[in-house]
């Protein structure tokens, strides 16, 4: 019986494996691994919550579920931007928790197999960006991949737990 | 029962009865030890143990079943004979140790272990015990309980051999055994006739019907009286078992009584069945007969299938059966799965914020629509009502929990040789399941240390010019949108000094001790590894426990307070958030957001005239209301929302209170009081300063409820 499970599950894994959903923030496209991917909703009515970094955003109501919102223009230091009927929430499950990621738009889902991806330079060239794990190439375009856990586990994060403590 | 697939069903559902049973048990022992309707008790455990060891049996538990047998039998000869000479307290002590092992082999076998303790031991100290009290109690009547006990052996294999032979017949025969079944219905059911015939009509497609009396239902409508008077009989044929023609017919709508037997008149088939067996059957439609008066109520069928095939006939059978089935109407209650009903809240909260996006779509704009309006507003009723029912499914009286800390006030104050007195208050309130899971630990822990370590020996007692018998309070309460539970205790009270010095000796103090109120130096003893009990107990003095008290409670957000006076007593106070607690709020408006202030913290709400307002040196301000002085706290500048409402004569005051301090918050404006359920905010957000949690609106809105102490603090 287990066996069977597992066997089911290494299939859902294989068939999810090497795909990315990429999306756009400003000029250029970010990939995630689809299988952190719940789901994908309109941008939303956003509920503030005080003293929070800026780039959380606060907490939507997803279907009676209450999960809070990064903006991921914002998490990377860069401008804001007025939403518009482009932004979408992604909504990502990350060990367990739940977390919806503003961006500006979703593009589509690619397969990147991993002879195309390669790793970001190294930070002595003066390339830096905690959050990238890879970079795909998909024809000519480029896809610079997150680490999704990164982008979550967060020492501003938990810093600012500890002063509200 | 050979099926895996029945069995898996059937054993959840032994052990969710058997913890039941037992829970109820120990309530019933408790009870009979404080001597409260010495004859009640003994026939309810009796009943119970009864219970258990039928349903152990039919599961092939041996050892339960045996155990419970034996115990059985101890409680039979009280009833029976009620003995003079009982000591209650050993009865009581060798069944709790029955019962604590049927516990933990329950548990085994929820975890998928094969229960195999030893019962021998705990049963041999139950016959030991009869054997003991049966000699000094040499009454002629032994020989009458032999041999009721005797008879009640003999039918009970009976019993067992019924339910054989008649799942052996089923398979071999066809339309086999003959039966008369009489039915009487409700008194003023009326339209008995077509009822009966309803009945003739149901069985026709399982049997085949031989005849009934009256014959002419349908025709003849005073045949309604002659069901009244005698009864409706019928006589017809099937392949069915005894049992189960029985649990058809108990599906009758609106049936008093029933009566079936099996005929013995000749029926092509019967000679194939054996002598022994039309003995058997014979008998077997004794017994039954003997049983026919069981009233009916609305009852569970299953169950009373369930009670055919476990029970014993006879007279004793008679009134247990009776008595379980009066238990069974009490049991209301179903088991679901807690993530079910998760499941069900959230689509009844998708079903309002869509209820809303139809009520309050925007195509629908300047349109009048009155029939429309109507119907959306008989919707938004519906739904609301729906949402309060989901809400308060989930919450659970702490009064099970609280009942469980008699059986530890119990042991504890017989292995330690104390005398204390359990009092619990306001069992009734009702938490959020999830916190009754996380608050019963806790609340041993702390009953277990406050028995151990507070409480005095009688005689110690006696000295200080105090009750010989220690109390214990247990009082559970809602508080300010919180759930509050004491525990309280009339003992010797905690030793400051020897606290600060165990404290200075492990390095736990960061400030002066002069400034250390008395408060925070009690606070210690939920530090990990502290413990100022020189000697070990079984019980405590291990210095773990209290720090896991604290945990557990933090993990559901809660927190610990302590109060203690010197020779009088300490005080435990848990708090818990309102975490999922259903509370009244009022919600205000803060520029674009809306914020939900539980009720309770409201002392008033008021419009400002400037001149009340005082600023001092810092820019503080505070305001004066009838001659009192309150500090104001601006929502808008305090959590940074942009509004245009700044100016005091344009919002709100709202003055709320928190443990006898005051303080008033300024708003926009008042939307309105609510009945919400506070969710907490998503893990990865963490504890944020001023909010408690959130909750969801009518119309989908999220609303972050204020933690009134943090503002006020």
């Amino acid at each position: 019986m287990s066996e069977v499970i597992n066997e089911i599950q290494e299939l859902v894994e294989d068939t999810q494996k090497g795909r990315y959903l990429t999306f756009a923030i400003g000029k250029e496209f970010y990939g995630i691994e689809i299988k952190y991917v719940t789901e994908i909703i309109n941008i939303q009515k956003i509920t503030e919550v005080p003293e929070l970094p800026s780039y959380i955003k606060g907490i939507i109501n997803l279907r009676g579920k209450i999960i809070p919102v990064l903006d991921v223009r914002l998490r990377f230091k860069k401008e804001a931007k007025e939403y518009n009927d482009r932004t979408c929430i992604v909504v990502v499950d990350i060990e367990d928790i739940s977390v919806g990621l503003i961006v500006d738009s979703v593009s589509e889902v690619t397969s990147i197999t991993e002879n195309d991806i390669v790793p970001p330079p190294d930070a002595n060239t003066g390339f830096s960006n905690k959050y990238i794990k890879g970079i795909g190439k998909v024809g000519d375009e480029v896809k610079l991949l997150l680490d999704c856990s990164k982008l979550l586990s967060d020492e501003d994060c938990d810093s600012l737990a500890k002063i509200t403590q | 029962m050979t099926d895996n697939m029945d069995r898996e069903p059937m054993l959840e559902m032994f052990i969710f009865e058997t913890y039941q049973l037992i829970d109820q048990l120990e309530q019933a022992l408790l009870s009979f030890e404080k001597g409260a309707g010495f004859e009640a008790s003994i026939n309810e455990i009796f009943r119970i143990m009864h219970t258990i060891k039928g349903s152990a049996a039919m599961m092939l538990f041996d050892n339960i079943s045996t155990l419970a047998h034996s115990m059985e039998d101890l409680f039979f000869y009280l009833r029976e004979e009620r003995p003079e000479n009982v000591e209650p307290s050993k009865i009581i002590d060798i069944v709790f140790e029955g019962v604590d092992f049927i516990k933990a082999e329950t548990a085994k076998i929820e975890s998928g272990l094969e229960p195999d303790g030893n019962s021998e031991q705990l049963k041999e100290k139950a016959l030991e015990y009869l054997q003991h009290l049966k000699n000094s109690n040499p009454s002629s009547d032994n020989a009458k309980y032999e041999a009721k006990k005797e008879g009640t052996k003999e039918s009970h294999e009976n019993v067992e051999q019924k339910y054989y032979i008649s799942s052996s017949k089923n398979t071999q025969k066809l339309m086999t055994n003959k039966y008369e079944a009489i039915i009487f219905f409700e008194d003023g059911c009326e339209m008995e006739n077509i009822r009966a015939f309803s009945v003739v009509h149901d069985l026709e497609s399982v049997a085949e019907i031989i005849s009934y009396v009256p014959e002419d239902v349908m025709e003849n409508s005073d045949s309604v009286q002659t069901i009244r008077d005698k009864g409706f009989k019928v006589v017809f044929k099937t392949d069915l078992g005894l049992d189960e023609v029985k649990d058809r017919l108990y599906h009758t709508v609106l049936l008093k009584d029933l009566q079936v037997f099996l005929t013995d008149d000749d029926l092509e088939g019967f000679e194939f069945i054996e002598n022994k067996e039309i003995d058997v059957e014979q008998k077997e439609a004794q017994s039954n007969t003997e049983k026919k008066n069981i009233v009916l109520d609305d009852i569970n069928e299953e169950q009373i299938k369930d009670f055919d095939k476990k029970s014993e006939s006879g007279k004793a059978s008679l009134e247990n059966v009776k008595e379980q089935l009066k238990t069974v109407g009490k049991q209301s209650v179903i088991s679901v799965n807690i993530a079910k009903l998760d499941l069900l809240m959230d689509l009844v909260g998708e079903l309002v914020i869509s209820g809303a996006m139809v009520t309050q779509n925007p195509d629908l704009k300047g349109l009048t629509l009155n029939n429309f309006s109507k119907a959306a507003r008989q919707l938004n009723k519906i739904t609301g009502e729906l949402q309060d029912i989901v809400m308060s499914i989930r919450m659970v009286p702490l009064s099970m929990t609280f009942q469980k800390m008699n059986r530890i006030v119990r042991d504890m104050s017989k292995k330690l040789d104390k005398s204390v007195e359990l009092e619990i208050i306001g069992e009734e309130t009702e938490v959020d399941k999830n916190i009754i899971e996380r608050i019963t630990d806790p609340l041993i822990h702390l009953i277990r240390n406050s028995i151990d370590h507070g409480i005095e020996r009688s005689d110690e007692r006696l000295e200080k010019g105090k009750n010989p018998t220690g109390k214990l309070v247990l009082e559970a309460r809602n508080a300010g949108g919180e759930v509050w539970i004491i525990v309280k205790d009339d003992g010797k009270g905690l030793n400051r000094e020897k606290i600060l010095e165990r404290a200075r000796v492990n390095g736990l103090i960061h400030k002066p001790e002069a400034e250390l109120t008395d408060r925070e130096i009690y606070s210690f003893i939920f530090l990990p590894g502290f413990s100022t009990k020189e000697n070990v107990t079984e019980f405590s003095g291990r210095g773990v426990g209290m720090d896991i008290v604290t945990k557990n409670i933090e993990m559901v957000g809660g927190s610990v307070q302590i109060d203690s006076i010197p020779g009088e007593g300490t005080t435990f106070l848990i708090k818990f958030p309102l975490t999922l607690a259903i509370i009244d709020g009022m919600i205000i408006a803060v520029g674009c957001n809306k914020y939900t202030i539980p009720t309770i913290a409201i002392l008033e709400s008021f419009r400002v005239k400037n001149e009340a307002v005082i600023e001092d040196e810092n820019g503080n301000e505070m305001i004066m209301v009838r001659g009192e002085c309150y500090p104001v706290v601006r929502l808008h500048r305090r959590f940074g929302i942009d509004t245009e409402v700044t100016d005091f004569n344009e919002g709100i005051m709202i003055m709320l209170e928190s443990e006898g301090k005051r303080r008033c918050i300024f708003a926009d404006e008042l939307l309105g009081e609510q009945q919400v359920v506070v969710k907490a905010l998503p893990k990865y957000i963490k504890k944020v300063n001023a909010i408690a949690g959130c909750t969801l609106l009518g119309d989908g809105d999220i609303s972050l409820i204020l933690d009134i102490d943090d503002i006020i603090q």
